[in-house]
């Protein structure tokens, strides 16, 4: 299987960095999931390959995090917290208006591919709560009308 | 490495630094309960339920993970555990379905135990239950997912102890899951080991689940009928319409040679023994069809004719083909039957191994062999040829987990990439055939080394690695049937530069390398004595024939020429593994006596049935020539054993059996009182007879009469009858004995077995024929992975 010359060049760093090659599983999973949208069968036996463990090693720690995904996901991956502070702020009525929104529930994506919806715990943004996550973007002190129009500027930038 | 002391609930204890606060409590004999922890695999410290209290440590420690330290003390009891592991039961019962009563594990299940022990009955967990249903991963093991505690033993077991890594955790925290390595089945060597070390029913066999209870069935410890390993197996019978069946097979005995270990074959492929088409009938030929007959008849006929033709043609025109899986006390004696007898030293059987070449080599050298449990603790390892993996099972996990837990270096030389490469120091890949110039090679033949050199190893590696291996020590040298006849003396004279170097020859089948012993061979007696130099046993056995006999290819020319009149097959399938010709049996009087009507007993006038090893006593010696007990389990009505069969048909020939089976001798045994106030005596006195190997032999049918015999004529076989009559290995050597022979090596003709074939017996597994079925078919389409 084929990856960036980026890819490539920071994953040939990143095995000088461990004493053993499994350690660079996790970064290398994160960085092939940008790279590709999400883990497939095909991501998944190439690494497990190159880092000389078998595909069910691989599968496992895919499985333990919930920020790695064997499913393709929509272009913006909108991540609504609900965790306490989030939830005392107004979380979960963002989320429930985020569903009808979109149409989508929970680790749903949208028709034309475009947005995915995640409740998430904490994202460590308390302090600006309720707070949500697109991609690797965070968008705080969020409301109704606000999260409207991050949603409307993402859908903007994709038909630019 | 210096003892540390420390204190366990007041007692003074010293173990060795490094010890585990666990097994330091083992040793002295307090059970601290665990579920996760498991001797030899790696910590997972995931249970918590061997939480003790160490003074000066703020919380309740877990004993598995704790390492003992100087002027420690601990607690292994009070409230405060008590109430810890409490919770602990409580927490893993909130989950779990509770259905002990349907339950395979029900009655022998740890987390059973435990809650009994801290009863944990009264839940404040609310919460419906988590409900999968169960799912067969392969034919052989099932997941019940509720009953899973995840303790993890599963996976490592198969990771580390197996190297397979079938088994995984996939998710997280209370959704955790055991998962297959392919979404909803298992691709693996289908060992079992996962279900028998799983501490409740999580993982069950698909050859025992939902029979029985584990309190219905008797508990047998005998060794395993299939491979030449030799391990320790707990066969479970309970009785049956026809006798007594055997319906589990595990490791619950963990003092055998096999430790923890088994594999497929000893576990689940027991069940040939109930196979429809099992003989338990005589068959005589009338009319030229095989017709059901007595014992009696069958006898009288065998007699007649055997001696018809012994006393016109001479022994010569009798041949004897005897069986790689029947005891060696049968071995002994069918050896024994066919030169005093019959009068022939034509006797042969399937050979898969040199052991004679092998003797030869080592005549002299004492203590030159290496026992099974040698193997796992030498401090290198030298295997050349075989695919110890698939033929002997129990030698690689005993390979593997040295160079695991010991580091032991191993090194492999093979023409194929097997899979202990992983596990190898070195890993020399070399052409097929050409092991005998490695073998040269090694013993300082230099011109050999242009044979192996090769592209990838160059000539110089070459002799660096033998250097290399030349400045080992205690290396065990273990070799495959690729090295024959003169290839095995030079390994050997290459060997004895090695300072106490020991050598496994690799054979296949239960009882090769016991046959070989006990000199199933035509110029052979027990020991590897010559039979024109027979020494002792013709002080012995008066009247034995002079020349040596006829190799089986040579009895089948014999047969062919009409010379061979006779034919005495015992435990044997010369057509059907050795692909002799039908023809030469054609026109002699056959006797064949086996489990089933193989190729050889469907053409043969008098077909027997006998029992298997699994239905008789005796000893079989292992590949590596460790001796053990054989024990009944099983039982069929109708058959009988080769033994009680061979001297039966002595019997019938008129000879005297007190000359062939020195029983009912010297022993006028007061056997005590059997009731009353006395009435252990019987015991005490049989169990004080047994230590001095003076068991009563009343009986012409008892092997142990036999085995008298041999420890007396057979040199090497000289081990402690205690010991071997307690159920320990013993172990032989081959130093001592008859100085061997140097015989044609296209003799030798390899099983070729793999995990899941086991010859005769392995046909007539239905559960081995299943398993090698689901490995070829393509698994359909599924959507949905393990969770």
């Amino acid at each position: 299987m084929k990856f960036s010359d980026q890819f490539e060049q920071r994953f040939a760093e990143m095995l000088t960095h461990y004493p053993t090659k499994r350690s660079v599983l996790v970064p290398t999973l994160l960085f092939v999931q940008d790279e590709v949208g999400y883990l497939s069968d095909e991501v998944i036996e190439e690494i497990a390959q190159r880092l000389d463990l078998t595909e069910l090693e691989v599968r496992n720690v895919i499985s333990y995090y919930s920020m790695l995904t064997t499913r393709p996901r929509g272009k913006y991956n909108v991540q609504v917290c609900t965790n306490i502070a989030c939830l005392l702020r107004g979380g979960e009525e963002l989320l429930e208006h985020c569903e009808t929104k979109l149409g989508i529930g929970h680790k749903g994506t949208t028709a034309d591919g475009l947005f995915s919806l995640e409740e998430v715990e904490c994202i460590g943004a308390c302090s600006w709560a309720p707070a949500a996550q697109v991609n690797y973007d965070f968008h705080e002190n969020l409301t109704v009308h606000k999260m409207d129009k991050v949603l409307d500027e993402y859908k903007k930038r994709a038909t630019q | 490495m210096a003892d540390v002391n420390i204190t366990i609930d007041g007692k003074k204890v010293a173990a060795p630094a490094g010890t585990l606060l666990i097994e330091a409590c083992k040793n002295v004999g307090i059970e601290v309960p665990s579920f996760c922890y498991y001797p030899n695999l790696s910590l997972q410290g995931a249970c918590r339920m061997c939480l003790v209290k160490v003074e000066k440590m703020p919380k309740l420690q877990t004993a598995c993970t704790t390492v003992i330290s100087e002027g420690m003390i601990v607690t292994t009891n009070s409230d405060e555990i008590h109430q810890a592991r409490k919770s602990m039961v409580e927490l893993l019962l909130g989950n779990h379905p509770l259905d002990c009563p349907v339950c395979d594990a029900g009655g022998e299940c740890e987390l059973q135990d435990m809650a009994f022990s801290y009863g944990a009955a009264e839940s404040k967990y609310m919460e419906p239950k988590n409900h999968k249903e169960e799912q067969q991963w392969s034919p052989v093991v099932y997941f019940d997912r509720p009953r899973c505690i995840l303790c993890y033993r599963c996976v490592r077991v198969c990771g580390e102890g197996m190297d397979v890594w079938a088994l995984g955790v996939q998710n997280r925290g209370v959704s955790s899951i055991i998962a297959p390595n392919r979404e909803d089945h298992l691709q693996c060597e289908e060992c079992g080991m996962c279900i028998d070390i799983c501490p409740v029913g999580a993982l069950t066999s698909g050859a025992y689940r939902y029979k029985t209870r584990p309190w219905e069935m008797k508990h047998v410890g005998t060794t395993c009928t299939h491979c030449a390993d030799g391990c320790k197996t707990t066969l479970a019978v309970r009785r049956a319409d026809t006798g007594m069946e055997i319906v589990r097979g595990d490791n619950r005995d963990k003092s055998g040679i096999n430790g923890d270990f088994l594999c497929i074959k000893g576990r689940y492929a027991f069940d040939f023994a109930h196979h429809a088409e099992r003989l338990a009938q005589p068959l005589i030929r009338k009319e030229g069809r095989l017709t059901p007959s007595t014992w009696e008849e069958a006898f009288e006929l065998i007699g007649r004719r055997f001696t018809e033709i012994r006393d016109r043609d001479g022994g010569q025109a009798i041949g004897v083909v005897g069986s790689n899986r029947t005891t060696n006390e049968e071995s002994y004696l069918l050896q024994k039957f066919s030169r005093l007898v019959l009068q022939t030293h034509n006797i042969d059987h399937h050979r898969t191994a040199d052991f004679p070449a092998f003797a030869a080599a080592l005549s002299g050298k004492p203590d030159s062999t290496a026992s099974m449990r040698d193997v796992f603790n030498a401090p290198a390892i030298l295997l050349i040829g075989s695919d110890p993996t698939e033929q002997h099972p129990l030698l690689a996990w005993q390979i593997r987990n040295n160079v695991r837990l010991h580091r032991a270096r191993l090194y492999v030389f093979n023409s194929q990439a097997i899979k202990l490469r992983r596990q190898a120091t070195a890993f020399m890949q070399i052409s097929a055939g050409m092991e005998g110039k490695l073998a040269a090679f090694l013993s300082g033949e230099e011109s050999s080394v242009e044979a192996l050199v090769s592209q990838a190893i160059s000539r110089d590696a070459w002799i660096a690695l033998r250097d290399k291996l030349r400045s080992e020590q205690g290396l065990v040298i273990i070799f495959g049937s690729e090295l024959r006849g003169s290839d095995i003396s030079s390994l050997v004279k290459f060997g004895s530069g090695i300072k106490e170097a020991k050598f496994v020859c690799l054979g296949d089948y239960s009882n090769s390398r016991g046959a070989a012993d006990m000199g199933l061979y035509p110029d052979l007696l027990p020991g590897y004595h010559r039979v024109t130099d027979a020494g002792k046993f013709h002080d012995h056995w008066v009247a034995m024939p002079q020349a040596a006999g006829l190799t089986l290819p040579a009895m089948v020319d014999s047969a062919t020429a009409g010379k061979l009149k006779g034919w005495y097959v015992v435990g044997a399938n010369p057509i059907g593994r050795l692909a002799i010709d039908p023809f030469a049996f054609s026109r002699s009087f056959v006797v064949a006596q086996d489990m089933f009507l193989t190729e050889t007993a469907v053409i043969a006038d008098v077909v027997l049935p006998a029992a298997n090893a699994y239905e008789k006593s005796g000893t079989f010696t292992n590949t590596c020539g460790d001796l053990q007990l054989v024990k009944k389990a099983g039982e069929l009505t109708g058959t009988k054993s080769d033994f009680e069969i061979i001297v039966r048909i002595a019997d019938a020939m008129g000879y005297d059996i007190g000359k062939l089976v020195p029983f009912g001798r010297g022993i006028t045994a007061d056997m005590g009182q059997s009731r009353g106030a006395q009435s252990g005596e019987a015991d005490r006195h049989a169990v004080w007879l047994e230590a001095h190997g003076l068991e009563p032999k009343m009986s012409p049918f008892d092997p142990m009469a036999i085995l008298d015999e041999i420890q007396r004529l057979v040199l090497g076989y000289e081990v402690s009858r205690m010991d071997l009559l307690a159920g320990n290995d013993q172990h032989t050597t081959l130093s001592g004995g008859g100085g061997g022979a140097l015989h044609d090596p296209n003799l030798i003709v390899p099983a070729h077995d793999d995990l899941f074939s086991s010859g005769t017996l392995g046909r007539y597994s239905r559960i081995l024929n299943s398993v090698i079925e689901n490995r070829h078919k393509q698994p359909e389409e599924t959507e949905v992975a393990a969770d």
